[in-house]
């Protein structure tokens, strides 16, 4: 497939892996975190850790955009759910992830009207369809999908349709970031940064890392040799001493980012002053909530959310796994009580959850090595 | 990779090898998806109520004795997205569905029964639409509809028409094709090009804003199966792709088996636009559902043989070897990537995938 293929070339893959070998110092373990859960998926998916020599180790970051919602906003998005008269849309990921009182599948099994949409603009269509339901969208996401529900609530109101509310929960990438470098119990040597999320806020925002922190980012793009190269890119800089922002993704990520798409954000969301993500909980100006201009929208206006706050499973251990503090496989619940059929964490629901990639994808690929050795 | 970790696998495959416990108090569409639910449901539910030796096999058809005749007896409903698409409708569906359980066993497809539920207000047009379609289908297939029955249920409780058909063969020849005969060793073909039906039907419910000329691959298998037969006897299991796709069905053979089978991501058959939609979508391949192409594991002397016969046939002119069963990783699918890493292809969790049979 052109522009997928020269991406995946394994000869090149071979070289650059041994280029990074050829970088490390003995005897020092270098930890590079991916931040963005699509990463993660891509690193498994294609089996990028089995080209890394061992001591590169691969943390995996954050960025699930899924595994970061917390258990009470699923049981909040299943009360609207049930409302009767509400068409109530999420992307396809969020339906089998569970609350405190089971997930939107069953939310739908029990007899909701509960529908799968790839983008805001399905659910806006189906609230055109139907003008005799209120169809409420499932906001959630990083700065990658923030766009394109600040569109979708734009041509909502370019178009005055009233009965379409948009449940908010997109998230901000930076704090979540701040969070993980003011971890104490992780020392981390680089990041690979966040490709998509980069190509709507730009590279700017990240020179925090490299300018406060002493830590080099690599902006990347999705395929596995822009993961490889990412990877390459940052242990040249620790060879050289260097923490600098770098833009592996220049095919896609310009500096300054999206304007129109910051623009469009700007124009319809603000900060929250803090916001629970799962694991992590409170992070304060971490997440965006609909302005005060478009409250007519805002589904946590038009409806009394219940609000409640579900403590996280006493054994799940998602937050660790989200911060990278430790490997999906060492969650006390990992691939026995928590499963991809049988989730209690948001990261074993998502194709980018680190649990989930692990458990389906790299089971087998430790345990070839393993033979090997 | 440390102790830990190893132990940690190890009782993950203990456990997937458990007896399944059916724990869900409703249905949801997962259990109808063809993956791990829908395995659970029967294993847990059904086979335990029913439970008797012709059945216990969960084959794509039954094959039983009877005065001195081997049969086959299978039947599949279906409910399709919409009736009409790309390459096919419901009807061929019904017919083709049915007489492919049925050759998966190495029988010749006699007879067919169908049975319609319908949605009262639906159009008799489209309904003589589907009945021309299964009549032709089954006369490629070279089967007779023999008994039907036909229901008709309020407006808004069904979904136009569904229909139910059951099949019965023959199998004229002493052979026994089974999971549990793959050795170590053995090939894995495939009879042609991944996941057609699937994303034609996807796309075909036009929700997607995807402009793809994808047809499905709908037919009836019996004839490339005869030839498959016929040039050798080093066979040992034959499996449609429909639900759940090339990944589910190899998952079931590895945890049937106890046999490891490695899968080369390079040979994959797949067409660009299948492939072109799926990267858009983010589904892979390998799970996305064929209703016309065939795994087949031979012994290792009769691959050429059997890449012959099926490369031979209109069927199966895009027919390559995939990979081999291994005695390492027993239960497992490994798939060795294109890039050059190696990762686990696990059965089909839940399904975000719309009906498609």
């Amino acid at each position: 497939m052109k522009y997928v293929d020269e991406y995946r070339s394994p000869d090149v893959a071979r070289r650059l892996a041994d280029q990074i070998a050829g970088l490390v110092e003995p005897g020092r373990q270098y930890k590079l975190m991916e931040v963005c859960g699509g990463h993660t998926h891509t690193i498994y998916k294609h089996g990028v850790e089995n080209l890394l020599p061992p001591a590169v180790d691969l943390i995996h970051g954050p960025g699930c955009p899924v595994c970061v919602i917390p258990m009470g906003r699923v049981d909040d998005a299943i009360a609207l759910a049930e409302r009767p008269n509400v068409i109530f849309t999420t992307f396809g990921d969020m339906m089998r992830v569970p609350g405190g009182n089971g997930s939107l599948l069953e939310a739908k099994a029990r007899g909701a009207d509960v529908r799968m949409v790839y983008s805001p603009l399905d659910a806006l269509r189906i609230a055109r369809e139907h003008p005799d339901h209120e169809v409420v969208f499932f906001a959630i996401g990083f700065e990658t999908t923030t766009p394109s529900t600040a569109l979708t609530l734009l041509r909502a109101r370019s178009e005055g349709i009233r009965n379409f509310f948009v449940f908010a929960n997109h998230v901000t990438i930076i704090p979540a970031i701040r969070a993980i470098l003011a971890s104490p119990d992780l020392r981390l040597d680089g990041f690979i940064g966040p490709g998509h999320v980069s190509t709507v806020i730009g590279t700017v925002p990240y020179r925090f890392i490299a300018q406060d922190h002493g830590k080099p980012l690599v902006v990347a793009g999705f395929e596995p040799l822009d993961v490889l190269q990412a990877a390459f890119m940052i242990m040249v800089q620790l060879a050289e001493g260097r923490a600098e922002v770098e833009n592996q993704y220049s095919r896609v990520v310009r500096e300054g980012g999206n304007e129109r798409a910051l623009e469009a954000i700007a124009e319809t969301m603000e900060v929250r002053t803090t916001f629970e993500w799962r694991g992590l909980g409170f992070i304060s100006q971490s997440a965006l909530k609909l302005r005060d201009e478009f409250a007519d929208w805002d589904a946590e206006l038009r409806y009394d959310v219940p609000g409640v706050r579900v403590a996280d499973p006493k054994a799940c251990q998602c937050g660790e796994v989200l911060k990278g503090v430790i490997k999906p496989w060492e969650c006390k619940v990992f691939g026995t009580a928590c499963t991809p059929e049988k989730p209690i964490g948001t990261c074993m629901v998502s194709s980018e959850g680190a649990c989930a990639a692990y458990y389906n994808y790299g089971r087998f690929s430790r345990r070839l090595e393993t033979l090997a050795t | 990779m440390n102790g830990r970790e190893q132990e940690v696998l190890e009782t993950i495959e203990l456990r997937r090898r458990r007896k399944p416990r059916l724990t869900d108090e409703l249905i949801t569409l997962a259990h109808g998806a063809g993956g791990k639910s829908s395995h659970v449901l029967v294993e847990a539910l059904f086979l335990g109520e029913f439970g008797n030796p012709l059945l216990a096999p969960l084959a794509d058809a039954a094959v039983f004795t009877q005065g001195g005749t081997r049969l086959a007896l299978t039947t599949d409903s279906y409910v399709v997205k919409p009736l009409f698409f790309p390459g096919g409708d419901i009807g061929e569906l019904a017919v083709n569905g049915t007489v492919n359980d049925l050759a998966m066993m190495g029988a010749r497809p006699l007879y067919l029964t169908a049975g319609f539920i319908i949605e009262e207000g639906f159009p008799t047009a489209e309904l003589r639409k589907i009945a021309t379609s299964m009549g032709a289908a089954a006369r490629t297939a070279e089967v007779a509809i023999i008994a039907g029955d036909t229901k008709v249920v309020e407006r808004d409780k069904g979904d136009g028409v569904y229909i139910n058909t059951a099949g019965v063969g023959v199998l004229e020849r002493e052979l026994e094709l089974s999971p549990s005969l793959v050795r170590p060793g053995d090939k894995i073909l495939v009879s042609g090009t991944l996941g057609d039906h699937g994303m034609a039907v996807m796309v075909a419910r036009g929700n997607l804003e995807l402009e793809v000329d994808l047809e499905s691959d709908t037919a009836a298998l019996a004839d490339l199966v005869r030839g498959l037969l016929e040039a050798t006897d080093g066979v040992r299991c034959l499996r449609d792709l429909t639900r759940g796709g090339l990944a589910t069905v190899l998952n079931e053979i590895a945890l049937t088996a106890d046999v490891g089978i490695v899968i080369d991501e390079s040979s994959l058959p797949v067409r660009p636009e299948v492939n072109g939609a799926c990267e858009i979508l983010g589904i892979d391949p390998l799970y996305v559902a064929n209703e016309g192409k065939l795994m087949a594991v031979v012994a290792p002397e009769a691959a050429e043989a059997a890449f012959t016969a099926l490369a031979s046939h209109e069927l199966g002119i895009n027919t390559e070897v995939v990979g081999q069963i291994t005695e390492e990783q027993p239960g497992l699918v490994v798939l060795e990537t294109t890039f050059g890493g190696r990762r686990v292809v696990e059965m089909l969790v839940g399904d975000p995938l719309p009906r498609i049979c």
